[in-house]
């Protein structure tokens, strides 16, 4: 590939077109927004980064050492209610989405921009409730909040952090209404369904379940904080209330909640193995149905969580059931990635690392999750660290390998520089070594009878636990440097040119940053999705559009 | 690809710059509304959920607290809510046909039909709470505490299951009077636009969509009435 | 998805059968009918009534087959809501319960 390097970007895009922190905060540009979300979304990362280094140092060690069992509580708490709510959730769809989405389908902008500022606003509302509840005092419930716990015993700001996620949940809302509609009514001419990139098709399935599920929690959570401060009983069985109704309705959003995560990671990896092996995907049609397939499955299996939870053994076998038949279209996907690297060019960029490494990791979360649906094996290792390790591999192995495959791939769209491409490769690989040696002891010391949410346990566990807290040094190391060198090279990255992967996609055929209004005229589609051409006529396509954004 | 292929048709002072036409600027608002409308279904969804889980484990506390509530105003509201329907759909049907004095008229009716509702609501509300059936310490001084003479409690009926039903009572219908205030204050919006001109038979999305949300709003009273204040009532109420 | 204009008649039809429908449901609840026939005459009555409003008032007899498909979305997740939750509850007892 020849080098193209310009000067300075001197055409007007989204990012240079108005300036000024008010041009920012009252932003409709869907792109703007998306980096609005991206900053938050990293902030709350760190934050939640902060309390796993807090539990990892506690338990390098068999004795509660570090932190009082109480303070211990609370931190696992946190990590899990700000990783799950205010960064993971929040994470593709608010940042890649927001940004790709109308750019893909060939749109101006999502249907209602003034509502997807709304959103973001919202987020911030509810993540500073939330910070006010930790700050003031904590919460230590789980990031479950079960009843009667919650309601009558903890002594922790549990009404504040509810009040919190109920805010957020809105925003969850909304952005999902936004996709939907936008998906419905802004295509360009001549992108008809079958030609949408798999990415879309992924955040439409997750919109579904953004806005099925998220007001089941929204109620629930309302229910739950009046329950709390007036003492009213509709979960507590002091006064013939169901503390199992609480995990019924808890679990029919959060467990479709964890699709809400791993759906648009899969979108994100439809998009790297396809593009960076330069083949179409192998069965277009499967792979964008077992997304919605995925979707609705997602919503029959929440009563695997009750297995233990005094829910009838009859409801415990349906659940069952209904929990591997979820893992048909999971395996779909997985199966047809792999057919797609067969005789593909593969490159292994950096994006393409986090996909392979996507691959093998959600492999093995999804897999141990048929053990988990198994009734037998549940119990054995119910509330131990195998369910730790588990739903780690789904939601770091899986949704946040995703994630950063996918901040690298579009990142020249994005900021219109290179990311270091070495640092990124080097990154990749550390942050995957990471992962694994801290999470695969967990899952046998879980299996060996490890439980969670404790801080002190038997010494014959703390040969896992070290090598578990090692790998988390590792990891945070990983996960520093992108964070570092992405932003060195929004100022000092190699110019990108706009179609720097050589691509066929709709975000492609647009200089790098694109200009607010995303295109210079209606695109109209005559191709389908990941149709390669020749490697030179793609280049064409690249460099038609930085000439022409040159001569403006 | 880049050359222009949809027509743009002479640009209508409401279009926003990123539809092409308002035909599509109408057609994503209303499905807009319908999306929103599914979220309000599942919200509404868990306490129906909860409403019927408790009803079927204690029938017999929820007909006696049920035939407590007052028939008369809640099918009162009940029709005040329906006639609100109808007005709403008409301030749609001459917003269509650009009748505008009628589009203003059927607004105002709807407005006024709305606080009607949330008027009664409120007489209702302050029964309960001189019956001291407000549960839980929901309000402080003035705890959950029904004189069981009055309640006609019979055997297989526990007060807690009372306070129960009230909570779900107070839990669905609160939160379908919380839906009519925010209701009523679109239509105000609405109102204020519509005297200003600003709706015409080539523009009036927002009428319609907010529309919907008014229909919706009624719709979960059309399930909330029978089921909060007319099962039990064969069983021997007033 | 073109607009179609309802005649006033037929609001005015569907809103005197609004209110019949409220009345029979009212006297309906004062009769004693065996078993649960009581339910499920109010709930096929409310059934009714939310049908007319959403077909006729909420215009989607006349809309796009999408928002068809969006209502009936809404109802099945009800219906999942509904249907699972319950096959715990219907359930717990076959075991015996103490």
């Amino acid at each position: 590939m020849e080098e193209f390097i310009p000067p300075l970007p001197s055409r007007i895009n989204y990012i240079n077109a108005e300036y000024g922190l008010k041009s920012w905060l009252l932003t409709r540009d869907h792109k703007r927004i998306a980096l609005l979300y991206l900053g938050s979304i990293t902030f709350f990362f760190f934050i939640g980064g902060v309390y796993a280094m807090l539990i990892r140092l506690e338990l390098l060690t068999p004795q509660g050492d570090l932190l009082q069992s109480t303070t211990y509580n609370k931190v696992f708490t946190q990590h899990g209610i700000i990783m799950v709510f205010f960064f993971l959730i929040p994470s593709i769809p608010a940042t890649l989405g927001n940004f790709l989405v109308p750019m893909m389908i060939g749109a101006k902008d999502l249907a209602f921009p003034r509502i997807n500022l709304l959103s973001w606003y919202i987020y911030m509302l509810g993540g500073g409730v939330t910070i006010y509840a930790l700050l003031a005092g904590g919460v230590d419930t789980g990031w479950t909040f079960y009843t009667p716990f919650s309601t009558t015993f903890s002594n922790s700001y549990v009404v504040a952090t509810g009040l919190g996620i109920f805010i957020n949940g809105f925003s969850s809302i909304l952005t999902g209404l936004n996709f939907i509609v936008t998906i419905h009514t802004m295509r360009a001419p001549g992108m008809t369904w079958f030609r949408l990139p798999l990415f879309i098709w992924a955040h439409y399935a997750t919109s579904l379940v953004m806005i099925l599920g998220t007001p089941v929690i929204a109620i629930t959570i309302l229910l739950l904080a009046f329950e709390r401060l007036a003492h009213i009983g509709i979960f507590d069985p002091a006064v013939g209330g169901d503390p199992v109704l609480f995990q019924h309705l808890f679990w029919f959003y959060s467990h479709p909640a964890v699709y809400i995560m791993i759906l648009p990671s899969m979108g994100v990896v439809s998009e790297l193995i396809a593009n960076f092996s330069r083949k179409n995907i192998f069965g277009y049609s499967f792979v964008a149905f077992s997304s919605l397939a995925i979707a609705v499955f997602g919503f029959l299996v929440w009563g695997h969580h009750l297995f233990v939870s005094s829910q009838s053994l009859y409801a415990g076998m349906i659940f069952s059931f209904l929990s591997f038949a979820v893992a048909v279209p999971s395996a779909i996907k997985v199966f047809n990635w792999t057919a797609t690297l067969y005789k593909g060019s593969i490159s292994f960029d950096t994006p393409m690392l986090y996909a392979l490494g996507f691959i093998g990791l959600f492999t093995i979360g999804g897999m141990t999750g048929l053990f988990l649906a198994t009734l037998g094996v549940n119990v054995h290792v119910t509330d131990t660290y195998f369910i730790v390790a588990h739903f780690h591999y789904i939601m770091v192995g899986g949704a946040i390998f995703g994630y950063l495959g996918g901040l690298h791939y579009w990142w020249p769209k994005i900021s219109g520089r290179m990311y270091p491409d070495g640092w990124g490769r080097f990154s990749a690989l550390l942050i995957f070594a990471g992962f694994n040696l801290t999470f695969f002891p967990q899952f046998v010391a879980g299996y060996l009878g490890m439980p969670r949410r404790y801080h002190a346990y038997p010494p014959e566990f703390q040969v896992f636990n070290v090598l578990s807290t090692a790998g988390a040094s590792i990891l945070a190391v990983g996960y520093l440097i992108p964070a570092v060198y992405l932003v060195w090279s929004m100022r000092y990255g190699k110019v990108a040119p706009g179609n720097p992967w050589h691509l066929p996609g709709l975000e492609w055929r647009t200089q790098s940053p694109p200009p607010t209004e995303n295109f210079d005229y209606t695109p109209v589609v005559t191709w389908e999705a990941y149709e390669f051409a020749p490697p030179e006529e793609m280049e064409v396509v690249g460099k038609y559009h930085d000439q022409t954004a040159e001569k403006v | 690809m880049a050359e222009s292929y949809v027509e743009h048709e002479v640009s209508h002072p409401a279009l926003q710059h990123h539809f092409e036409n308002l035909e599509q600027q109408r057609e994503a608002g209303t499905l807009g509304m319908w999306v929103f409308l599914v979220t309000e279904i599942m919200f509404f969804g868990g306490m129906f959920l909860a409403y019927t889980l408790y009803r079927s484990k204690f029938p017999a506390a929820f007909a006696i607290a049920s035939n407590h509530l007052d028939i008369k105003l809640g099918a009162i509201n009940t029709a005040v809510l329906i006639f609100s329907s109808f007005t709403m759909a008409m301030a749609v049907y001459n917003t269509q046909v650009g009748k505008r004095r009628a589009q203003i008229i059927s607004l105002v009716l709807t407005i006024v039909l709305g606080l009607g509702f949330l008027g009664i609501k409120a007489v209702e509300y302050y029964q309960k709470y001189e019956d001291h059936l407000i549960p839980g310490s929901l309000i402080p001084g003035n705890p959950f505490n029904p004189d069981p003479h009055e309640m006609h409690l019979t055997p297989g009926g526990s007060m807690q299951h009372v306070q129960m039903f009230y909570w779900i009572y107070f839990a669905m219908t609160g939160m379908h009077a919380l839906h009519m205030i925010i209701g009523v204050g679109l239509l105000s919006f609405l109102l204020y636009f519509s005297v200003k001109g600003r709706y015409s038979p080539e523009y009036h999305n927002p009428v319609e969509v907010i529309g919907l949300y008014w229909h919706f709003v009624d719709i979960v009273w059309i399930f909330l009435f029978p089921l909060l204040y007319l099962l039990g009532r064969h069983t021997g109420g007033h | 998805m073109s607009e179609h204009i309802v005649p006033v008649k037929v609001y005015i039809s569907i809103f005197l059968a609004l209110m019949v429908g409220t009345a029979v449901t009212v006297l309906a609840a004062f009769q004693n009918f065996p078993g649960a026939l009581n339910v499920i005459v109010a709930m096929t009555i409310a059934v009714v009534k939310a049908t007319l409003v959403v077909l006729y008032f909420m215009h989607v007899r006349y809309s796009a087959r999408l928002i068809w498909v969006i209502v009936a979305s809404a109802l099945f997740w009800m219906g999942i809501l509904f249907a699972l939750t319950f096959s715990d509850y219907w359930t717990r007892c076959w075991l015996g319960c103490t």
